[in-house]
């Protein structure tokens, strides 16, 4: 995974993708969809550090919080606030799942930024079908809730009835184009930052740019600790958003 | 799908040399291995999110807003009881200032009173002793006016019998008494 460079500066080799290959766990076979890969453990550390977290930092069930607990319980709160405040208080039933989503991408992110680790929500395979679970619920919600009304969503009835045909087809552009916007956001951003990561890591073979190329890698790891909340804030937010456009499809 | 994959080195994403080719994130012959395991991985957290953590967190902060709740309540009901017993202490403080007044007073009174009394006996020691006085220096004044009677009687016979004279001593007696009047 590493950036390799055989021998002197003129041959400097980056490999800045190759971080991102899936491979086999166990041995150099096919990788068939149930076999154990690098995704699968990395996912798997993932889901033990929620368990860790929400599971394990709460077993006590202080009134007076531990740390952990403290964290788990900010982390509840900060999801539940912005299901209720963004998505309103009917939408508190999808509060597990966005929970979910959160708790993942945030542990994923995190996670990825260990050095040499693989970090899954790079990999459009992953935040694709995650935004197109949250497209699917969101337009079976909508139209399940509100039945045809939902329909309202796209023929905004506050403007000019002229223009209310175009707006329609913008809003149906926009609506479809969401899950797209969606997942790349969250992919693009995780794998550009750790590409440039190692480009930045690959400099670091010529000893007169090191000290400037570690100087670069520690910026650049400072800005993608950022990144990886901000996109797992996002990413739920836009899912609250798009929820409440289910709930309340009216302008 | 991901059959034509047949090794680290050969394979339509990975080239020869163990690097990737273009991007791994579009080889779709890693899709369905990412998906399934991606799906496995939600279903386990959202399981363990809505079964465990969640129920537990939510008590758990309900259960803290509860007593948050119940321990204001107990400080205001704290803080009336202090204030009562402030009103109560202020109270007694009250009455035992004027409980001292009161005892104040009546000690100055009382004395006052003694004090009266002891005065009285003192002016009527004061004056039986002067009237005593007085009459002790007026029995010794009518003793001395005797005296100087004698005296000026024998002084007179001495005289008259000095002249020659053979004094009467009755009319020595009238002489000097007129003499003593004049």
């Amino acid at each position: 995974m590493a950036t390799e460079t055989n021998g002197g500066e003129s041959s400097l080799v980056f490999h800045p993708m190759d971080q991102f290959i899936v491979e086999p766990l166990f041995g150099n076979g096919p990788i068939h969809w149930y076999t154990p890969t690098n995704v699968t453990l990395w996912m798997a550390l993932a889901v033990i550090g929620v368990v860790l977290l929400l599971v394990v930092g709460t077993r006590r069930r202080a009134i007076v919080p531990s740390r952990t607990q403290s964290v788990a319980e900010l982390a509840y709160g900060f999801i539940y606030k912005m299901v209720e405040d963004v998505a309103g208080k009917d939408a508190v039933g999808f509060f597990p799942y966005i929970m979910t989503l959160f708790m993942f991408i945030v542990f994923a992110n995190f996670l990825g930024l260990v050095p040499t680790a693989f970090t899954t929500t790079s990999h459009f395979a992953v935040t694709v079908v995650l935004a197109l679970a949250v497209f699917l619920t969101v337009t079976i919600v909508g139209f399940v809730k509100n039945g045809s009304k939902f329909l309202g969503l796209f023929w905004v009835s506050s403007a000019p009835l002229a223009l209310r045909p175009i707006l329609a087809v913008i809003e149906l552009i926009s609506y479809f184009v969401r899950p797209v916007s969606h997942s790349i956001r969250l992919a693009g951003n995780l794998m550009a930052g750790h590409a440039v990561i190692k480009v930045f890591a690959g400099f670091a073979a010529i000893a007169l740019v090191s000290p400037l190329s570690v100087l670069a890698i520690t910026a650049m790891y400072g800005l993608e600790v950022l990144v990886s909340f901000i996109q797992a804030y996002v990413f739920t937010i836009l899912t609250c958003v798009y929820l409440k456009d289910a709930l309340h499809p009216s302008h | 799908m991901a059959t034509e994959t047949t090794g680290e080195t050969a394979g339509t994403c990975v080239g020869v040399d163990g690097s990737a080719i273009g991007m791994p994130q579009l080889c779709f012959d890693w899709w369905p291995n990412q998906i399934f395991w991606l799906l496995l991985t939600l279903v386990v957290i959202y399981f363990v999110l809505s079964r465990i953590a969640l129920p537990r967190i939510s008590a758990v902060l309900a259960e803290r807003a509860g007593t948050i709740t119940n321990d204001i309540a107990a400080a205001e009901e704290l803080k009336q009881k202090a204030k009562e017993a402030e009103a109560a202490y202020e109270k007694a403080l009250a009455d035992a200032r004027a409980e001292a007044q009161r005892i104040a007073g009546e000690t100055k009174a009382e004395i006052q009173t003694e004090l009266d009394a002891e005065m009285a006996k003192a002016d009527a020691e004061i004056a039986a002793r002067t009237a005593e006085s007085e009459k002790a220096i007026a029995e010794i004044q009518a003793n001395a006016m005797d005296s100087v009677k004698d005296v000026a009687k024998d002084v007179a016979k001495d005289v008259v019998a000095a002249m020659g004279g053979k004094a009467d001593a009755r009319t020595v007696t009238a002489a000097v008494n007129a003499r003593m009047k004049g």
